[in-house]
């Protein structure tokens, strides 16, 4: 690989951290408060806390969910082999709601547990929802061979588990409200506990995608020419599995479902460079972590002092984006 | 011995003035079993709950709120308080700005377990029923300082026998179709609605066994055949033309009540304005009885 290259992708990852900076920054200034909280945060408490305790735990968060759902992106369309992969792909979204669901369902209701609710959380009925998604989708394309059986599975668990979370809430109208919140993905309650959870999570799928990523690069040639690298493919490929659940999984639970990041960062890295999985999946993170971060700045300034759920935003923001992709591609197509 | 005795009641007394909390301190308890110390009645409260909102104004101390949830929009002085969101989507950061003594909120709210992380005082307080409304008042007089709680349900309660009284014979025993949403979510007769509608002699064909606000199979209105229908003009639309429900007598001689939106807020919200609910719903059950023919 020419050295030209390696600069290159050296320099984009630098300019996107640096861009995230910047934008952390600006974050703290932002909000419905406005920017006199910033500038008094020295000597007025209540300012202090609303900048220390809300602003930048919820913009750093907003940064690590987004780089969760960037390198789950990047993994998903490697492993998928599609452009179009979404880490949401494989039910994850739809589990993380119904373990929401039960959750509320079981525990939310009576006072007695309320302290067992409090110490476990709603987060971590998500996360646990969305492992469980990943597995019964592995369980139903009998493994990660095959990957339209994988997608099709996905597609299938991903209604199924939507469906009963529909027919817990139709049951128990209590709690369509928190799960309308939860479907609408939000930034606005991140803390630093839950900035905690994702670090550890990021931290851990950026080295194992790492790790992985030869076997990506593999795949991208086609099944025969990974195998004939002599990787243990199957090990591999199910490990890439857990690490789009845990990304997913560890982001949607604290932030709710969030659409089109994980789809539109891998893209728009390779729109700038190409180049191999490893470095793919790292300039996704960053590039996802930008995205969301920028989203949630702009949902909070928008309409200040209200704010947008910053989930709608993502929605038309990514879903305008993917229209044009794919009108690009097709216009292209039809060109050659 | 007698001055013995008091001087030692008086150490006593002083005794315990130092070493317990100061008198004005409060514990609730509130719904989900938590205790909220309260060092001193709440002079700047956020509620996150239109119910709670207008119970706290019932009260007589509206002027304390320094916040409300965007659905808030009675009585008229909260209009111009600042809005923090709603249920799904609260702003912690403008409530935190806000520096309340205590936040009001619902149980389905997401905000409570992080307005707590960030030391503000949290009390889930959520009126389902008429019994939850007056617990509420009760609570929240408590927590007030106002002592209005007694005379302020009192008052809630004269009114609705009242509108009951109002009601001519003919309209007792109308069996009434009370519909929340074009879901159709009906209330049923374990809701608050479906209390008042029962405190006003009406039948609701929704049975308490099917739960408050049960989702309803379109045809089980039909063969329920409802004397009266009650709906909010939001829902209202096309409420004719659903298969099968122009054969209704209800639609057929058309006794539909249809409410305009705000009288909806009013009907549907567990709260102090109850009295005014079943006001409107008496004057329903009275206008569309007198209209003829109901059994």
């Amino acid at each position: 690989m020419p050295a030209g290259h390696l600069r290159r992708v050296v320099l984009f990852g630098l300019a996107l951290l640096v861009l995230g900076a910047a934008l952390l920054l600006l974050g703290l200034g932002i909000g419905s408060t406005g920017f006199e909280s910033f500038l008094s945060a020295r000597h007025d408490p209540v300012a202090l806390q609303i900048v220390w305790d809300i602003r930048l735990p919820r913009t750093l968060g907003a940064w690590l969910a987004g780089a969760l759902l960037g390198l789950a992106g990047a993994v998903a369309q490697g492993l998928f082999r599609n452009p179009l992969a979404d880490p949401f792909l494989l039910g994850s979204a739809s589990g993380a709601s119904l373990g929401v669901a039960l959750a509320l369902l079981f525990f939310g209701g009576s006072a007695a547990s309320a302290q067992w609710v409090v110490r476990l959380g709603l987060t971590g009925a998500a996360f646990l929802g969305s492992m469980a998604a990943v597995m019964l989708t592995l369980l139903l394309a009998r493994g990660v061979q095959q990957t339209l059986r994988l997608l099709l599975a996905g597609v299938i668990v991903g209604v199924v588990l939507g469906a009963m979370k529909d027919l817990i809430t139709i049951a128990s109208a209590d709690i369509l409200q928190a799960i309308q919140g939860f479907t609408l993905g939000n930034t606005g309650l991140v803390g630093w506990s839950a900035c905690a959870v994702m670090a550890l999570a990021c931290a851990l799928c950026l080295l194992l995608a790492w790790a992985l990523a030869p076997v990506l690069d593999g795949l991208a040639l086609g099944e025969a020419t990974a195998r004939s690298l002599g990787l243990p493919l199957g090990a591999m490929r199910a490990a890439l599995v857990v690490v789009l659940a845990l990304a997913t999984g560890a982001a949607v639970a604290q932030t709710g479902l969030i659409a089109f990041v994980g789809l539109a960062a891998p893209h728009l890295v390779r729109s700038v460079v190409k180049t191999t999985h490893a470095r793919l999946i790292v300039l996704s993170a960053a590039m996802g972590g930008l995205l969301l971060m920028a989203a949630d700045l702009l949902a909070r300034w928008l309409i200040a002092p209200q704010e947008l759920p910053v989930g709608v935003l993502t929605a038309v923001l990514g879903g305008s984006y993917l229209l044009w992709l794919m009108h690009r591609r097709t216009a292209r197509g039809t060109a050659s | 011995m007698k001055g013995f005795l008091v001087a030692a009641l008086a150490a006593l007394a002083l005794a315990t003035g130092l070493w317990s909390p100061p008198a004005s301190a409060l514990e609730v308890v509130d719904e989900r079993g938590v205790a909220v110390e309260l060092p001193q009645p709440p002079q700047r409260i956020v509620t996150l709950l239109p119910s709670l909102t207008e119970s706290v104004c019932a009260l007589g101390a509206c002027a304390r709120l320094v916040g409300v949830d965007r659905y808030s929009n009675s009585p008229a002085p909260v209009r111009g308080l600042p809005q923090l969101g709603g249920g799904i989507d609260p702003n912690v950061e403008a409530v935190v700005a806000l520096k309340p003594d205590v936040v009001l909120l619902a149980k389905s709210s997401r905000v409570t377990e992080r307005l707590e992380a960030l030391g503000l005082k949290v009390l889930v307080l959520e009126p389902k029923n008429h019994a939850d409304v007056r617990r509420v008042l009760g609570k929240l007089d408590q927590v007030l300082g106002t002592h209005e709680a007694p005379a302020v349900w009192r008052a809630i309660d004269a009114a609705v026998s009242a509108a009951a009284q109002s009601l001519p014979a003919a309209a007792r025993g109308v069996r009434v179709y009370f519909e929340v949403n074009s879901g159709p979510y009906a209330a049923g007769e374990s809701s608050f609605i479906g209390e008042t509608l029962t405190r006003l002699g009406a039948r609701n064909i929704v049975p308490a066994a099917l739960g408050p606000f049960p989702k309803l199979n379109p045809e089980y209105v039909v063969r329920a055949n409802p004397d009266l229908i009650m709906v909010s003009v939001r829902s209202a639309q096309g409420l004719e033309q659903r298969p099968g429900w122009g054969t209704m007598r209800a639609v057929r001689e058309g006794r539909i009540c249809r409410f305009t939106a705000e009288q909806s807020d009013v009907l549907v919200r567990p709260g102090p304005r109850m009295d005014e609910a079943a006001r409107l719903m008496a004057q329903c059950l009275g206008d569309k009885a007198n209209k003829g023919g109901a059994r």
